[in-house]
C-alpha cells in the first residue's frame, strides 16, 4: 500500500516538474526570435526584402498524393517567378504546412502562418472540409486565402477574402450528372458517399438532384462515415436496386476500396464520381475493379492549349512524372494570386483581394479564368476522364458552364 | 430474403474481425485488470508486419500471417515489460494513461518509419466471388471467419486444457494467491500479452487482405469497436468478446438493412447502451459482489 503511495506521489512529483519545466520552457522559446528579430527591427521600415506566401496542404494522410502534388504546382510557380525576377522586384518565399486532410490541423496550419510567419497570403488546403475550418481565420485577419481545389459551393461564402481557382459542386455533379444521362444514356443510378465530408456529400447532392431533373431516377442514395473500410451491407441494398451507374464522391483511396467490394459483390454497373478521383494511387487500390469509370476533373494532361503545354513540359522536367489536376491548380492559383499582388502594387491584404476578384480572362493551365466577383468562384470549364487499362487516365469529353 | 441473408455474411465477416481484437482486449483485462487502448495499435502493426513480409517474401499468406502474429506478440510483451510493468500496483488511471501514451507513440512511429499514407496491401490471396441463389460472396468471406473460428479454439483450447491456461485463470481470480500457490504471475502476464497480441496481428493482416488499404490510424476505430465488443459480451470473458463481435457486426450491417446507413454507427451504440443498462455486466458477465 504505502509502496503505491510512494509512487503515486512520485509521479505527481514527476508530472508537476514536467509541467512547471513545460511552463518555464514555452514563454522562453518565443522570447528568442523576439530578441533577434529586434536587432533586425529598425532596417525594416523600408519594406520586407520578399514576399512571404503560406500553402497549406495534406502532405501526407489519406489523400497525400493530392498535397504533394499541390505543393510541387506552387513550388514550380514560384520558381518561375522567381527567375524571372520575382513579384514586385522581391523574392517569393514559401511556409509550407501539412494538414495531414485533418480540418483542426488546418485551422491550426492557417493561423500559425497568419501570427507566426506573418505571411501576405495562404495558398489551400485542398480538401473542402479542411479550408471551410481554416478560411474563417484568414477572413477575421484579412489575409487572402486561395484555395487550388476545394470544389465545395460554402468555401468562398466565408468572405470577400476567400478565393478558389476550381469550379464549384454543383457544377461538377451536373456535368457527371449530364454525362451519365446524355453520353452513357443510362436511366438509373446510385450515390454511395461519406456523410461527415462536405465535398463527398455536397457533390452527391448535387449529381442526384441533376441526374433527376434530367429525368433519371436515383434509386439508392446510402452514406457510410470517414474511416470505414467495409461498405458491403450498403452495397447488398444498391445491389438490390440493380442500378445502371454508381456515383461515388470520395477521393481516390477510398473509392478504390469500394470499387473492390463493388466488383466482389457482382455488381455490374458503371462507376462515377468526382474530381477526387484524380490521382495514380486510384489504380493501385482499386485494380482491375476500378476500369471503365469516368470521373468529371479540372484538367487533362492532353490540353493543348499553351500554357498546359507549357506546363505539362516544365512539370514533367522537374518532377519527372506527368502532373494531375491538383498540381496543375496549384500552379493557376499561385499564378492568379501573384498577379492580383502584381495588380495591387503592395503587399496590403485588402488590395489583393480587391485585385484579385477583378482578375479577368487570365490565361491559365486549366484555361481562361474569370473570378466572379459576387461569389469569387472562376467561371471554367470541365473535362470527363476515363479509366482506362491500368489506372491511366484517357480525355473523354470537355463540358462547357 | 436474399438480401437479408446476404447481409448476415456481411455481418458475420465484419464481426469476427472485430471478435478477434475483442479477444485481445478482454484477455488483457481478465488477467490484469487493465484496458489496454494500444491493443488496436497492435493490431495496425500486426497489418503492417504482414505488408512488410509480404514485400519481402512475396504474397503469401500463411507466412505473413505467422510471421505477423510473432512480431505483434514480441511487440506486445516489450511494451508491457516497459510500460505497464513498473505500475502494476499504481493505481489504474496511471497504467490507462500509459496505454494511451503506448498508442500515440506506436501510430507516430509508423507514421516516422514505414509511411504516414495509406498503403494498399498485396493480394495474398486471390479473390474469387461465388454467388448462390442470387446471395454473392467470396473466398475470402469464408477464409477470414475460419481462421477468426480456428483461432478461437486454438485459444479456448489453451487457457482450458493445459498447464499455463490453468495458471492465467488462476491470476485472474486472485494474483495474490495465485502466487501463493507457485504460479509465476510475470511469465503468465507475458504469455497473455503475447497471445492478446497476436490475435490483434491475426486480425491485422486478414483485414489487410479483406479490405486491402492500411494505414497508421486504422486501429484507432476498429479498436474502439473492438473495445465495445468486448464490454457488450462482458469484458474478462473468452467466449463474451467473441459474442460480442459477432453481435456488433450484425447490428452495424442490420441498422443499415433496416433502418438507414446514416445510423450504423449509433445504433450499434444504443445497443451497447441497453444492454449495460439491463445488464451491466455485459451479455456473458455474472455479478460479482464487491468485497469491502
Amino acid at each position: 500500500m504505502s509502496t503505491a503511495k510512494r509512487l503515486v506521489s512520485l509521479v505527481c512529483l514527476v508530472l508537476v516538474f514536467a509541467l512547471v519545466a513545460g511552463c518555464a520552457q514555452k514563454p522562453a522559446e518565443p522570447a528568442k526570435p523576439a530578441e533577434q528579430a529586434k536587432p533586425a527591427e529598425p532596417a525594416k521600415p523600408a519594406e520586407p526584402a520578399e514576399i512571404k506566401i503560406g500553402v497549406v496542404a495534406p502532405i501526407t494522410g489519406d489523400v497525400a498524393t493530392f498535397g504533394v502534388n499541390t505543393h510541387r504546382g506552387v513550388e514550380l510557380a514560384v520558381k518561375q517567378l522567381n527567375d524571372k525576377g520575382g513579384v514586385l522586384g522581391k523574392k517569393v518565399v514559401l511556409k509550407v504546412e501539412d494538414d495531414k486532410n485533418q480540418p483542426t490541423e488546418t485551422a491550426a496550419a492557417v493561423q500559425k502562418l497568419i501570427t507566426q510567419d506573418k505571411v501576405t497570403a495562404i495558398i489551400g488546403s485542398v480538401a473542402s472540409k479542411c479550408t471551410l475550418a481554416g478560411a474563417p481565420i484568414a477572413q477575421s485577419n484579412k489575409v487572402p486565402m486561395i484555395s487550388p481545389t476545394s470544389t465545395n459551393e460554402k468555401v468562398t461564402q466565408v468572405g470577400e477574402y476567400i478565393f478558389r481557382a476550381c469550379f464549384i459542386d454543383p457544377f461538377q455533379g451536373a456535368v457527371m450528372a449530364k454525362f451519365a444521362y446524355e453520353n452513357l444514356k443510362v436511366k438509373t443510378a446510385a450515390c454511395l458517399f461519406d456523410v461527415t465530408n462536405d465535398y463527398t456529400k455536397g457533390l452527391a447532392e448535387s449529381f442526384k438532384a441533376n441526374f433527376e431533373k434530367l429525368g433519371g431516377k436515383v434509386v439508392e442514395y446510402q452514406t457510410y462515415n470517414v474511416g470505414d473500410q467495409d461498405f458491403k451491407p450498403q452495397l447488398t441494398k444498391i445491389k438490390a436496386q440493380n442500378p445502371d451507374v454508381l456515383f461515388l464522391s470520395d477521393y481516390y483511396n477510398t473509392v478504390g476500396l469500394i470499387a473492390k467490394q463493388v466488383r466482389e459483390m457482382g455488381l455490374k454497373c458503371i462507376l462515377l464520381g468526382g474530381d477526387g478521383w484524380d490521382s495514380a494511387e486510384l489504380g493501385k487500390i482499386g485494380g482491375t475493379a476500378i476500369e471503365g469509370g469516368y470521373f468529371s476533373n479540372h484538367y487533362s494532361k492532353d490540353a493543348k492549349n499553351p500554357e498546359a503545354v507549357a506546363f505539362l513540359d516544365a512539370f514533367k522536367k522537374a518532377y519527372n512524372e506527368d502532373p494531375d489536376a491538383l498540381a496543375a491548380l496549384a500552379y493557376d492559383a499561385t499564378m492568379i494570386l501573384c498577379d492580383a499582388i502584381k495588380r495591387a502594387g503592395k503587399l496590403d491584404g485588402g488590395a489583393i483581394k480587391d485585385a484579385m476578384s477583378s482578375t479577368k480572362d487570365f490565361k491559365a493551365v486549366s484555361g481562361s479564368i474569370t473570378i466572379d466577383p459576387a461569389t469569387r468562384n472562376p467561371i471554367k470549364s470541365a473535362v470527363v476522364l476515363k479509366v482506362d487499362k491500368g489506372g491511366k487516365f484517357a480525355f473523354e469529353a470537355l463540358v462547357n458552364p | 430474403m436474399v438480401e437479408f441473408v446476404q447481409q448476415l455474411i456481411n455481418g458475420i465477416s465484419l464481426g469476427c474481425i472485430y471478435a478477434l481484437i475483442a479477444l485481445g482486449y478482454t484477455m488483457v483485462y481478465g488477467i490484469v485488470r487493465l484496458i489496454n487502448f494500444a491493443h488496436g495499435d497492435i493490431y495496425m502493426v500486426g497489418a503492417y508486419i504482414g505488408y512488410l513480409t509480404a514485400h519481402r517474401i512475396g504474397p503469401h499468406f500463411f507466412p505473413a500471417l505467422i510471421i505477423a502474429m510473432a512480431g505483434a506478440a514480441t511487440l506486445g510483451v516489450t511494451i508491457e515489460k516497459i510500460a505497464y510493468k513498473p505500475l502494476r500496483y499504481a493505481p489504474r488511471i496511471a497504467a490507462l494513461t500509459t496505454a494511451i501514451g503506448v498508442s500515440i507513440f506506436l501510430e507516430n512511429a509508423v507514421r516516422k518509419f514505414i509511411s504516414p499514407n495509406f498503403l494498399p496491401f498485396p493480394e495474398m490471396i486471390k479473390r474469387v466471388p461465388f454467388e448462390v441463389r442470387g446471395v454473392t460472396f467470396s473466398n475470402v468471406q469464408i477464409i477470414v471467419p475460419l481462421v477468426a473460428l480456428l483461432l478461437v479454439i486454438v485459444l479456448q483450447y489453451i487457457v482450458l486444457r493445459t498447464k499455463p491456461g490453468r495458471a492465467m485463470r488462476a491470476v485472474s481470480l486472485d494474483k495474490d494467491c495465485a502466487r501463493l500457490m507457485g504460479v509465476n504471475v510475470d511469465k503468465i502476464v507475458s504469455i497473455t500479452f503475447a497471445m492478446g497480441s497476436s490475435l490483434a496481428a491475426a486480425a491485422g493482416v486478414l483485414v489487410g487482405i479483406a479490405y486491402p488499404r492500411i494505414d497508421p490510424y486504422m486501429g484507432v476505430m476498429a479498436g474502439l469497436k473492438a473495445f465495445v465488443s468486448a464490454v457488450l459480451g462482458g469484458i474478462g470473458i473468452i467466449p463474451g468478446a467473441a459474442l460480442g463481435g459477432l453481435f456488433m457486426g450484425l447490428a452495424e450491417v442490420m441498422a443499415v438493412h433496416f433502418i438507414n446507413s446514416a445510423f450504423k454507427d449509433a445504433v450499434a451504440f444504443v445497443i451497447l447502451i441497453i444492454v449495460l443498462l439491463v445488464k451491466p455486466s455485459g451479455l456473458l458477465g455474472k455479478y460479482v459482489s464487491e468485497k469491502v
